[in-house]
């Protein structure tokens, strides 16, 4: 129980400061840290049921892409001000850090398997966010024809 | 002057503000095309790249290019040009005004001051280390690594426009800092507290709009800034590798 408060406030509070670093509107602040903690929740619970990285960020960054259609048309405003603040928290820092870390350090064997897991992250990262924009362009057409 | 120079100049200026801060190359196309089409151009042709635009009119024989030599975040002023925009088509202000509101907009400043800068990249960073499995105690540490480590970038990027040494040297520091405190009793563990306080520099814009670029078939503009959120990851790599091998 206390985990999850935890991971939900600071969700939020991590979303809505990458919000400001990047000059979002005010009133964007709000639906920018909800994406943000649902993106987060999603992540959670798929790495606690399938122990793997990869599907988790696919299906974080999936729902993530959903929810900033859902958010950007709430509030007229560009997807963009709601999905890049939400994505901040899948970055896989701590694997990139590893990798470098290892380099310096001369061991590069452990170094390279960890760049490849960076490298697979972030791909996963990028096909879920791929998932969701063509989702948005079939619901854009659909919308549109009627 | 005469209506189609006046709406050459405003898509114009529209597009320099967009791309300036920050927006994404489809939305930038839809955006501009939209305006010229409410303002009577409906075939205008209009091409954009991260570092210039080019429109013209293609019947009344008009065109004009606009070079784009700053880019910063700022999205907020995405969502500005927006709204003029939807305001211009919806009739509630003319093209004359919609150029005097982006005129003032070129000029404004961040809606953000660097102190609320500073304490966002604090709350970024303390919270993601938590999340990231630190235990209370790199809380505070954190903190400190990454107002010192931030506000560094920002003054150097405030002040000096050297745009990757910024992120070089703030890494540094944050390094040094981390494995300071760690070596003086205050944190635990100097992996997650680096981890942490980097976050806030990392180039989550144009990351994200490299990705949809090249998805939307702007190829040119998804590989420079793919390039350019290389460029930056690789300086707060370096920064932090110079870091282990010298400490």
């Amino acid at each position: 129980m206390k985990f999850w408060v935890i991971n939900i406030v600071f969700s939020y509070l991590a979303t809505i400061g990458f919000g400001i670093i990047i000059n979002v509107p005010k009133r964007a602040l709000n639906a920018c840290g909800i994406v943000g903690v649902l993106g987060w929740i999603v992540f959670l619970t798929v790495k606690h049921f399938t122990y793997g990285a990869m599907l988790a960020n696919l299906s974080s960054a999936f729902a993530i892409g959903l929810f900033a259609i859902v958010a950007a048309h709430w509030h007229k405003m560009p997807m963009i001000l709601f999905n890049i603040p939400s994505l901040v928290p899948l970055v896989p820092g701590g694997q990139a850090y590893q990798a470098v870390r290892n380099f310096a350090l001369g061991n590069h064997d452990l170094a390279i398997s960890y760049l490849v897991q960076v490298t697979l992250i972030a791909g996963s990262i990028a096909m879920g966010f791929f998932l969701a924009e063509l989702v948005s362009q079939v619901y854009l057409k659909y919308r549109y024809r009627n | 002057m005469d209506e189609n120079d006046l709406v050459v100049e405003t898509v114009l200026l529209a597009g320099k503000i967009m791309i300036e801060s920050g927006a994404d190359m489809t939305r930038v196309d839809d955006t501009l095309k939209r305006i010229a089409a409410n303002a009577g151009a409906e075939d205008a042709k209009i091409f954009e790249t991260t570092t210039g635009i080019v429109m013209s009119i293609p019947h009344k024989k008009r065109a004009q290019v606009e070079t784009i030599e700053k880019r910063t975040i700022n999205l907020g002023k995405v969502a500005q040009v927006n709204d003029l925009s939807r305001a211009f088509q919806a009739k509630t202000i003319s093209l004359v005004e919609m150029k005097e509101e982006l005129l003032k907009l070129c000029d404004a400043p961040a809606f953000f001051a660097m102190w609320w800068q500073i304490l966002a990249a604090v709350i970024v960073s303390s919270t993601l280390a938590v999340m990231y499995g630190a235990c209370w105690q790199d809380f505070v540490p954190t903190m400190l690594a990454s107002a010192v480590g931030y506000f560094l970038f920002y003054f150097i990027n405030k002040n000096f426009k050297f745009r990757f040494v910024s992120e070089f040297v703030a890494a540094v520091v944050i390094g040094l800092t981390s494995i300071w405190m760690v070596k003086l009793g205050f944190g635990v563990n100097a992996g997650l507290i680096i981890v942490g306080a980097l976050m806030p520099l990392v180039p989550g814009v144009p990351i994200t709009n490299s990705v949809r670029d090249l998805l939307a078939g702007h190829i040119l503009s998804g590989l420079a800034r793919g390039t350019e959120a290389l460029l930056v990851a690789g300086a707060l790599g370096l920064g932090i590798a110079v870091v282990f091998r010298f400490m």
